[in-house]
């Protein structure tokens, strides 16, 4: 019994938070990639991206909220999402075209690409705190919980229970449903393998009649799904604060140079690892081990191996290690 | 000489800007906007010398800026002997085991050759040593966090006076930017600067949780200052004297002797307020002069010949036998320790420690925004990129505001557009700076003030 109640106190402070977050990462981490792999450039306005579309997602949350839509029992945020992905997708392509475009048929460095993002980074934050200012927003309604701890420590007699917020089984299940449709976009159609071709050798692919201006077009569209679906997401579990989109970027880096940047899968994978990492190395294991220890060999101190605050820093950490390590990324990446 | 025209042009348009923020708003606002317009500048020269000169991008700005303000504190600061007493003994263990497990790792990484078992042994040997500091410094922080935790609950500093600190904090930059370097510097560029970022990050987070250093989040005020403090110059006879000479025209207009020891009283209050922020002015004034001859005539030595030779090409330059990565550690040093005395000059200029301030966007990107937009690879034109952004950076919030009364002065006044555009009108230095970038990048890519090769 008491090992039972272990696994689930580990279950219940880790892998369940590990997951949805690692979810938010992996979406993000995916954008940061696909750019990086198709459009060749570090793009630093990716949190502020992402915070532009699930701003949309907001104000039309509160829209919807006034007019009396909803979903029930799910939040109304989700409907809100397809809008919120198409003015994101026009406002990447707006971007596209007056700024990125002009650097990509110059063929700019890669580094000149990097400040050109900074600067719509600039541009991005300011317009998102004009638009609803940088205060800390909850858009969440429906149902709060799927399982509740007491209910469920009723339904097994356990001392320890569970709790599973909606938001969370949300996040995973929609990140599940998004990145296995982008996989086989990307591995089983013509357009995904074209895209695929002109990541790998540009100018092989031009010659073997790709376009490369739909490739960019498609490239913005798929960065746009993503960017807004995993800000909603992050939005839903914790709060909206363009500060702590930005704040995310970091870590969403991290995951994304940990699983190789420039592989879809990769990055998938990298933004997990880094959840996993985030909050295994900061939980404190006491209760962990007091089911697992006779009474009288019960530890004193909280167990922990890094103090909360350090959260961003073990992700971080994480990231110089592979860079010193395998400079390529667990997952094999662009080589750098 | 005409080279140099435009030069002067861009810096006596600056000034006048300067001078006009002085007689429309005040002479104290616009002395700190030009004490931050030099502080700015030292940074950019720092950030110029690596991007500039040696094309190594570094986004890690902030950390060296946190670590040159942490120096300020550890200099400065009189030491808490009591702290020293119930806990100094665990943190000078702590240190010695950090210098042991740094010496066991390199002494397996020389010893043995590359292999899975050495990698799993240099792991253990870090894990274990962090759990070991873990258990010695646990009780001697506690003790040292629980010293009058509302005024001290920390080691406190050395004692010494705060210029000396300047040159730690440059010291303590450049050390850093040397495990930075050994690290991170064979990146391509762009990684280089993810690398940077988020090594900077971590700096920081460091300095914001561990209180026992420099109280964390709780910040350090009071800190000692290289210039008069102001209530003692209000009380001063001399100081009382010039103020009065200088005014002397204005308050021989006022005739009753209570208003004109009132008028006088105000005048003392807001001229000591100017001297100590000309005394700054000046400290700060001189380090970017000697800064601005040192980089100058290193730019055209041969030393600054081969940097840009090495930037421009570098199998070239590797074939020539210069070695890149040696150059490029060094001047990355250089460059970091610039902007970690920059970051001392700040926190002295400031008078307090506030680790919880130092963000990215305002310490990395502005500064990086700063060298773009000045000219990169000339340091007239960092500098004055430093003047340039940062007096946007100020005064853009006003310009905006002053913007948006006129064009909605038609709106009455609570219609909901003027009230939300004036509520969001410090969020416009953002989108001034973003365009700014943009624009410049697009149109202008060598900078306000392009680099000028002299050859010789």
């Amino acid at each position: 019994m008491d090992f039972l109640n272990a696994i689930i106190v580990l279950f219940n402070f880790t892998v369940i938070p590990a997951l949805a977050y690692g979810s938010q990462l992996a979406l993000g981490a995916i954008f940061v990639t696909l750019i990086y792999a198709v459009l060749r450039f570090a793009n630093f306005a990716t949190g502020d991206m992402m915070s532009f579309g699930t701003m949309f997602a907001v104000i039309l949350t509160y829209y919807f909220q006034s007019l009396g839509f909803g979903l029930g029992v799910l939040p109304t945020a989700l409907l809100t999402i397809p809008f919120a992905i198409l003015m994101m997708i026009l406002y990447m392509l707006i971007i596209d075209k007056f700024v990125f475009s002009y650097y990509r048929i110059k063929k700019s460095p890669p580094v000149q690409f990097a400040m050109v993002s900074v600067g719509v980074m600039f541009v991005t934050q300011a317009l998102i705190r004009i638009i609803i200012g940088p205060s800390d927003r909850r858009f969440l309604d429906g149902e709060k919980f799927i399982i509740k701890a007491t209910e469920f420590k009723e339904m097994t007699g356990l001392a320890e229970g569970i709790t599973l917020k909606s938001t969370q089984a949300i996040t995973i299940i929609v990140t599940l449903i998004v990145v296995s449709i982008m996989f086989w976009f990307l591995n089983r159609t013509k357009t995904g393998t074209s895209m695929r071709a002109y990541s790998d050798n540009e100018d092989l692919a031009l010659l073997s009649g790709i376009d490369p201006k739909r490739v960019v077009l498609i490239t913005w569209v798929i960065a746009g799904i993503l960017a807004t679906i995993g800000g909603v997401l992050y939005g839903l579990d914790k709060s909206y604060r363009p500060f702590v989109y930005f704040n995310n970027m970091l870590p969403i880096f991290a995951a994304a140079i940990v699983g190789g940047i420039g592989n879809p899968f990769g990055a998938f994978l990298g933004g997990y690892v880094i959840a996993f990492a985030e909050i295994f190395v900061t939980y404190a294991y006491k209760r962990f081990i007091s089911y697992l220890l006779p009474e009288h060999l019960e530890p004193d101190s909280l167990l922990q191996l890094l103090s909360t605050d350090y959260k961003f820093a073990v992700s971080f950490s994480i990231l110089v290690i592979v860079l010193l390590i395998r400079p390529s990324g667990i997952f094999k990446g662009k080589v750098i | 000489m005409r080279n140099y025209k435009n030069v002067i042009a861009a810096y006596s348009i600056m000034i006048f800007l300067i001078i006009l923020v002085g007689i429309f708003q005040s002479w104290s606002i616009a002395l700190t906007i030009l004490n931050y317009c030099l502080i700015s500048a030292v940074m950019t020269i720092g950030a110029n010398i690596q991007w500039g000169y040696a094309g190594l991008i570094n986004f890690g700005i902030m950390g060296y800026t946190a670590l040159g303000g942490l120096a300020v504190v550890l200099v400065s600061v009189e030491p808490v002997k009591k702290a020293w007493q119930v806990g100094g003994l665990n943190i000078l263990a702590c240190i010695w085991i950090i210098v042991a497990i740094i010496f066991v790792v390199k002494f397996i990484l020389n010893r043995f050759d590359k292999s899975k078992l050495r990698n799993y042994t240099v792991a253990s040997v870090i894990l274990g040593g962090i759990i070991l500091l873990r258990v010695t410094a646990a009780p001697g922080i506690e003790a040292i966090e629980s010293v009058d935790p509302a005024r001290t609950g920390f080691l406190g500093g050395m004692g010494l006076p705060v210029l000396f600190s300047w040159i730690v904090g440059a010291l303590l930059a450049g050390s850093l930017a040397f495990v930075i370097g050994k690290i991170a510097l064979g990146l391509r560029a762009d990684y280089l600067a993810i690398a940077t970022l988020l090594i900077a990050e971590i700096i920081v987070s460091i300095i914001k949780h561990e209180e026992w250093l420099a109280r964390g989040v709780k910040n350090v005020i009071g800190l000692k200052r290289p210039a008069p403090y102001e209530i003692d110059l209000q009380t001063s006879e001399w100081f009382i004297n010039l103020v009065t000479k200088f005014n002397s025209s204005k308050l021989n207009l006022i005739n009753s002797i209570s208003d004109k020891q009132e008028a006088l009283n105000q005048m003392v209050i807001d001229a000591s307020s100017v001297y100590v922020k000309l005394c700054f002015t000046g400290l700060f004034l001189t380090v970017v002069i000697i800064l601005l001859i040192v980089t100058q005539k290193a730019l055209y030595s041969p030393w600054g010949r081969k940097m840009r030779a090495i930037r421009d090409n570098e199998e070239a330059a590797s074939a020539m036998g210069k070695n890149i990565v040696k150059e490029h550690l060094l001047i990355f040093i250089l460059g970091s320790a610039i902007v970690g005395l920059a970051g001392a000059m700040m926190v002295t200029n400031d008078g307090l420690f506030t680790p919880g301030s130092y963000r990215p966007m305002r310490y990395t990107f502005v500064i990086w925004v700063m060298v773009i937009v000045g000219g990169t690879g000339n340091n007239f034109g960092a500098i004055l990129g430093g003047f340039v952004v940062w007096f946007l950076w100020v005064e853009a919030a006003p310009i905006a505001l002053f913007l948006i009364n006129l064009f909605t002065s038609h709106l009455p006044e609570t219609n909901a557009m003027r009230v939300h555009l004036i509520e969001s009108a410090p969020y416009f230095r953002f989108l001034v700076i973003g365009i700014g970038l943009l624009l410049i990048m697009r149109y202008r890519p060598q900078g306000i003030i392009p680099e000028k090769i002299i050859k010789q």
